[in-house]
């Protein structure tokens, strides 16, 4: 086994931790806005983790090249997109969640 | 290394499983379209251990790059769309 491929393999289960932690955020946060709290960073960052460990088990070539590519367009877009829907949340009148007394959301 | 990949690959795939959940029943539209942009950033990363896996990665990778660019649009023209309609009431 050589150095790339445990780069890689140590790479990609950090990426697919973060895609774990940023699903089980999107299924269990109480509310709108944390739910794009929680997917918005992690599916970023591990999207980027990911992509950079394809890259290094492809070589120095024109793929990994493009692969590298796809990564600075998606750590650019995702918060893009992200905030994108957030303001329109915001601006149709979603409020936050907050705790009230008692318990009760 | 195949194996590993395929090991990922199905366990990303049980991932785009879990938010299909959130897809499928959010409370309105903005909490689906948040579940369907986790979906296509999941499915470019399949797209590309596919690509690896039948050892065609320079097809793969022009899909994936057109993948991503669709995704971050439909996403921006939806939000945009629902932001000057206000059809997305809580």
């Amino acid at each position: 086994m050589l150095v790339k491929d445990v780069i890689c393999i140590l790479l990609m289960l950090v990426g697919f931790f973060f895609f774990t932690t940023a699903t089980l955020g999107l299924l269990r946060l109480p509310d709108f806005f944390a739910r794009l709290h929680a997917t918005g960073k992690g599916d970023t960052l591990a999207v980027f983790i990911s992509l950079i460990g394809l890259a290094v088990y492809q070589g120095f070539s024109l793929t990994s090249a493009k692969i590298v590519f796809i990564a600075v367009f998606m750590f650019l877009a995702q918060p893009t997109a992200t905030h994108a829907i957030s303001r329109a949340a915001f601006r149709c009148g979603v409020q936050p969640w907050t705790l009230m007394e008692g318990g009760k959301e | 290394m195949t194996q590993f990949f395929l090991i990922l690959g199905v366990g990303m795939c049980v991932l785009v499983l879990l938010c299909l959940y959130r897809a499928t029943y959010g409370p309105n539209v903005l909490n689906r379209a948040a579940g369907i942009s986790a979906i296509g950033t999941k499915t470019l990363i399949i797209l590309l251990l596919m690509g690896v896996i039948y050892d065609r990665i320079e097809m793969f990778i022009d899909i994936s790059m057109v993948y991503a660019l669709l995704n971050f649009i439909g996403t921006v023209v939806l939000a945009k769309y629902l932001e000057t309609t206000g059809e997305a009431s809580c």
